[in-house]
């Protein structure tokens, strides 16, 4: 059902999904007009978990800031630590050892799909299937446990360092990464089987919540938002960073624009990152994990850098203004939620509230990285 | 004299009393039935195998404070409950059970049982209006449609099955359907082919008509909080909760007796109260299996569903099977 | 009218193939792990607060050079010492020197993120995560740690 209905607007009531509300992943307010069923406008009020990140940065040594990225969103905390790091090693001019980069990366797409398996357990039950959320969640565990045996930390990890990591993988790690991947490709056929192809489930996602490329392009969306709505652009094929040149990828785009296209973007995703892990646990080489003179105190020259990462969310940016001390001047994060958020106002009008809903589980939002 | 009133007493307690017990019981077998697909426990803390779960969670809800909203309309607000539950304990009066337990052999108990059913749609419209609270109004008003246009469809395959029986009374429902497997209404004969559709068709509507998922938008739990019944606590939400599975057992209860034969044995061998339990047991496991598979439709695809697919194919049902009875 | 049946009869069968993968769920072993009655091994590098590590003789090995306490972002770790003279033999006399002795070494366990800060920047291998994960009360004064006192209860 889509299309633009008449709408009457002197007969409406202010519904307010507000910060306490189960479908809502985190503390976001939204206001909405309703007419019966049918939303006349949105509202999103933001701010309710503020935690003034970008302030912190600028009152913290450099290796003090590494706690506070992981707690930004803490699903796929590894992209973001991943970025902070390689802006001040940009900044720095510190050389990183290959061996390094090859596990950031391994760690770094092990923790993309433990987010999107989250993300897929949370949007399912917003629809009223509990069970997927069940298997998604045994499946992270594996993952959780695997990073947890080399970093010791489960959700907000520290774990890499400027110039490389903190500790190195043992065999234990590669033999359960590689025992890992055949039973995660197993688990992806039985939601293919169990969710994707259900006649409910389609009807529920089906031209439901289009997002056309014009409104990306207007809001800055990007990730797999943008991706379900044609615009093929993903940060690690087009402005490559760190060692992933130098693997054989696919970036999923689907044209058709609607919640089931973005779905559909974020489990192919899951299977490429597979691949992604597969080839570098096969690649990994030997050496150290940290530079021979890596510094203790780090003062980048002054001067503006930033870093793009794709996090699981979208494009993660990272600023970093320095002026030649040994607290950055000005340190700026993009958020990637931020922008795909701010579509939902314009996109929602004239939706059904159940479809709203569907709409923005299918945006796949942490509100605390909104808010920072 | 006497006698016949202390009979009748004990009969209708006892249906009363099957009805509670189930309605307490069958909440501890769904958390545990949802437990195992979820790859998990289920309540296991109190008591073996976690069975005294049910009455620690009577007792929890008795002990809270019962609070009514301000400004809510206080009459209706506590007749709703009530209202949820008191019609589907009494539809137990005319279940018969086997060929010699019933409580109330009723020559309409087919219209009756219809009859109280419709009383508990009226329940869940006045505890969302009787509770002031926008997402209860608009939960009860998703969950009114929705119990009006499943009726339809169930009601014209009841007709169906009657024209075929030639009768209203449960008990001689089942009696013409005594014998073994292939006396059963389920199975397709020459003067109704499509029994199997309409035994579909029924499930489809008893799914429908006890608000469960696929179907429970009434108390869609991530969307509208709790639904109707949001601003229930206490005894409010314990009665709702049990009227809900009270609902449930008559549900599988008809759909045993008007399409399974009711207590007959599928070899016609020794039929008893036995089969006729083994068969309601199953259904309602089949119920709480697909609750915890199936993702929840929207309001627009299930009256769809209804009025698009299931009236037209019952209705056809209706005509097809009238006109080959004339036949054959 | 040839979509409208197909469509019914590829929709019944999808919820039947879904129905299937729970019922084989059903029988598949429960994955829980019944918390009190059962425990899980940490690993070894698992995160828990952090504590001190002591020499042959049972002293703290920290020399109270304050590394950790200014490396913290939030501010934990507060230490204090006192000088103590002590006697050494060099060249073949005594002499009497001066060292630092840890007194008090003080964890606010409330705004600690487990970054390891601390752990890296210690020179002389002092203090290490340990492996406490069973940490749960109701007052916020259980979670100011003295480490120094938990260390002689350790080795007591």
């Amino acid at each position: 059902m889509s299309g633009p209905i008449h709408i009457r607007p002197d007969e409406t009531f202010t519904l307010n999904v507000g910060p306490q509300h189960p479908a809502t992943h985190g503390v976001l307010r939204v206001k909405m007009e309703m007419d019966g069923e049918y939303i006349v406008k949105a509202e999103t009020v933001l701010g309710y978990i503020h935690r003034m990140h970008e302030l912190m940065g600028e009152n913290r040594t450099y290796p003090q800031v590494l706690p506070n990225l992981s707690r930004l969103d803490y699903l796929g905390a590894l992209g973001y630590t991943h970025g902070h790091v390689l802006a001040v090693e940009r900044a720095a001019g510190i050389e990183v050892p290959e061996r390094a980069e090859y596990i950031r990366a391994i760690t770094v797409e092990l923790n993309r799909i433990a987010s999107h398996l989250f993300w897929f357990g949370a949007f399912v039950m917003d629809l009223g299937g509990f069970t997927p959320l069940m298997y998604a969640i045994e499946d992270r565990e594996y993952i959780l446990d695997m990073l947890e045996a080399v970093t010791g930390s489960r959700l907000t990890y520290c774990y890499y360092r400027f110039g490389g990591l903190y500790n190195d993988v043992d065999d234990d790690f590669i033999a359960a990464a590689k025992a890992f991947i055949p039973r995660m490709r197993k688990s992806l056929k039985k939601y293919d089987a169990l969710v994707t192809g259900n006649i409910i489930f389609r009807k529920r996602l089906e031209d439901i919540g289009p997002i056309s490329a014009e409104m990306c392009r207007k809001y800055g969306a990007t990730g797999p938002v943008a991706r379900g709505a044609g615009i093929d652009f993903d940060v690690r094929k087009n402005e490559p960073y760190s060692v992933y040149p130098e693997f054989d990828f696919d970036v999923p785009v689907y044209h058709e624009c609607d919640s089931l296209a973005r779905y559909k973007v974020r489990m192919d995703e899951m299977e490429q990152s597979l691949r992604i892990v597969e080839q570098g646990l096969e690649k990994l080489p030997d050496g150290p994990i940290m530079p021979k003179k890596a510094p203790k105190l780090i003062k980048p020259p002054a001067g503006d850098y930033y870093q793009a990462v794709e996090t699981a969310r979208g494009s993660f940016g990272i600023r970093i203004v320095s002026d030649g001390t040994k607290n950055a001047y000005r340190f700026k994060l993009r958020s990637p939620t931020y922008s795909n958020m701010s579509l939902f106002d314009e996109a929602c009008e004239g939706m059904m509230i159940m479809d709203a809903l569907a709409m923005m589980g299918s945006l796949d939002l942490v509100i605390p990285e909104i808010d920072r | 004299m006497s006698l016949t009133i202390l009979n009748a007493l004990v009969a209708v307690v006892a249906a009363i009393a099957f009805a509670a017990l189930n309605a307490a019981y069958l909440v501890w077998a769904e958390r545990r039935g949802a437990g195992r697909i979820q790859r998990r426990p289920g309540p296991n803390v109190n008591g073996p195998l976690g069975l005294l779960q049910p009455p620690a969670d009577g007792i929890k809800l008795m002990t809270k404070q019962l609070m009514i909203p301000g400004g809510a309309d206080k009459a209706l607000f506590m007749v709703a409950p009530v209202l949820a539950m008191a019609p589907a304990i009494t539809s137990f009066v005319t279940v018969p059970f086997s060929d010699t337990i019933v409580a109330h052999s009723m020559n309409i108990g087919v219209l009756m049982i219809f009859a109280f059913a419709s009383l508990g749609g009226m329940a869940i419209l006045l505890a969302g209006w009787g509770s002031r609270n926008k997402y209860g109004v608009m939960a009860s008003v998703r969950a009114v449609s929705q119990n009006i246009s499943y009726e339809i469809p169930m009601l014209i395959t009841v007709i169906t099955i009657v024209m075929m029986s030639g009768t209203m009374n449960l008990k001689e429902l089942v009696g013409a359907q005594a014998g073994g497997i292939w006396n059963w209404n389920i199975v397709p004969s020459l003067s109704s082919p499509l029994m199997p559709v309409s035994f579909l068709i029924f499930f489809i509507c008893s799914l429908a008509e006890t608000n469960r998922a696929p179907f429970d938008l009434g108390e869609a739990e991530s969307e509208l909080v709790a639904g109707f019944h949001t601003e229930y606590g206490s005894m409010g939400f314990g009665l709702f909760f049990m009227g809900e599975y009270a609902n449930i057992v008559i549900g599988a209860s008809l759909i045993t007796i008007l399409f399974l034969g009711g207590w007959d044995c599928p070899l016609g061998l020794f039929p008893g109260v036995w089969w006729f339990l083994l068969k309601i047991y199953l259904l309602i496991f089949s119920f709480i299996w697909i609750r915890w598979t199936f993702p929840r439709t929207t309001i627009y695809g299930l009256l769809n569903l209804s009025w698009k697919i299931l009236i037209p194919i019952s209705l056809f049902n209706l005509l097809l099977t009238a006109g080959l009875l004339k036949v054959f | 009218m040839g979509a409208y049946f197909s469509e019914i009869f590829l929709g019944l069968k999808s919820l039947f193939i879904g129905l299937g993968i729970t019922f084989k769920e059903f029988f598949k072993p429960v994955v829980t792990v019944a918390y009190p009655y059962q425990t899980i091994k940490m690993s070894e590098r698992y995160r828990g607060h952090i504590e001190l590590i002591e020499d042959e003789e049972g002293n703290p090995k920290c020399v109270v050079c304050g590394m950790c306490e200014r490396g913290c972002p939030s501010g934990c770790i507060s230490l204090a010492s006192e000088s103590v003279e002590y006697e050494v033999e060099v060249k073949g006399e005594m002499k009497t020197k001066k060292k630092k002795v840890l007194t008090r070494y003080d964890l606010n366990f409330t705004t600690c993120s487990l970054c390891g800060q601390c752990v890296e920047s210690c020179n002389f291998g002092a203090i290490k995560f340990s492996k406490e994960y069973n940490l749960a009360s109701s007052r916020k004064e259980d979670f100011h740690f003295d480490l120094l006192n938990r260390l002689k209860e350790r080795n007591s």
